[in-house]
């Protein structure tokens, strides 16, 4: 880690993603892998502060949804209107994309959806902790949705699926090199898919964090603290958009299990 | 002598992040193009243009994925080599 005087920001803008337990301090030299050091480290079993905020925003979820689903008015109340709003929202998409096949797959599209905006827009919340930022984080998730997408194909369609790295629509001669490309961007999938997310918020974050060290600069501070305010509005922004697209690209991927066949 | 290798190591290091952020400039170009072309055609069709937003995003996604790429091994070169 380079110290202040080095990089000449008052807030490292990378310190924001540094996992610590929450309940300790790591002492300095206790946790050095060179070293064979690993006493001080984080155990598995530790919670840390990425575990609390992914807890909140799971209890979040849970409380707009079981709150939402009290009341079951006709007329419905604010927060009734949230939920049947995201609910119709993300049905539509996977009805539109996916297909009439594809609905029975809405739960985890919906679970995916909420946990990834839930996780963003706590992220904002001042002194927060982004998990969404740690590539982590979004591997599990695009990796689950690469392994369901490649099972469910396989179970599906049967080896049928493999025919679509089969471009069947190309001239005859050209078919084995766009079967190398079609393969090659489909085990390339899960890294776009999560790197795209994480690599979104971290680089947000981490802007808003440089902008945050000028302040403390006497003369730009106004300037700063401006821009502070307007990435803020454009991370806002960007939290639901890379919610909003994660899901949708889970919709186009589960489209190629779920109607392989016949395309 | 090592003092200087190592001088030269962080400053290829630098460069290297610099060059590797150039990469970002492509994808901002991919998405301009992607959001300019869709607006020109909604502005021709208005009436079909809310069925394609999904295919906007998705095209965006796509897009940037691949600027993001080249700002990872930015990062990677900043703070993980």
């Amino acid at each position: 880690m380079t110290d202040v005087a080095e990089t000449g920001f008052a807030i490292h803008p990378m310190d924001q993603f540094i996992v610590k337990p929450i309940f300790r301090e790591i002492e300095p030299g206790t946790c050095v892998p060179a070293e064979d050091i690993y006493e001080g480290c984080i155990k598995w079993y530790e919670i840390t502060n990425v575990t609390v905020w992914m807890a909140l925003a799971v209890l979040a979820i849970v409380a707009l949804m079981v709150f939402g689903s009290a009341g079951r008015a006709t007329i419905p109340s604010r927060i009734q209107s949230v939920c049947e709003m995201i609910y119709g929202f993300i049905y539509k998409m996977v009805e539109d994309v996916t297909g009439h096949d594809g609905v029975k797959y809405f739960p985890y599209v919906m679970t995916l959806f909420l946990f990834i905006l839930f996780s963003n827009l706590l992220g904002l919340l001042p002194m927060s902790f982004t998990t969404t930022s740690h590539v982590a984080v979004t591997v599990t998730l695009a990796l689950l949705v690469f392994l369901g997408v490649t099972i469910l194909g396989l179970v599906k369609n049967g080896i049928g699926f493999l025919g679509m790295f089969w471009v069947s629509s190309a001239p005859l001669a050209l078919r084995p090199v766009l079967a190398i490309i079609e393969v090659i961007s489909y085990f390339v999938r899960p890294v776009s898919h999560s790197i795209r997310l994480a690599g979104n918020l971290m680089a947000g974050h981490a802007v808003m964090k440089v902008f945050a060290g000028f302040a403390s600069m006497a003369v730009i501070s106004p300037v700063a603290v401006g821009a502070v305010t307007a990435i803020y509005g454009l991370e806002l922004l960007v939290a639901v958009v890379q919610a909003y697209v994660f899901t949708i690209l889970t919709c186009v991927y589960l489209k190629d299990a779920v109607g392989g066949a016949h395309h | 002598m090592e003092a200087e290798v190592a001088q030269l190591a962080l400053m290829g290091k630098y460069i290297g992040a610099g060059l590797a952020a150039i990469g970002l400039g492509g994808a901002g170009i991919g998405v301009g193009n992607i959001a300019g072309n869709f607006l020109a055609g909604a502005l021709r069709n208005p009436s079909a243009a809310p069925s394609q937003t999904a295919n906007l995003f998705v095209g965006i996604a796509f897009a940037e994925a691949l600027g993001i790429f080249s700002f990872l091994i930015a990062l990677l070169l900043m703070f993980a080599v």
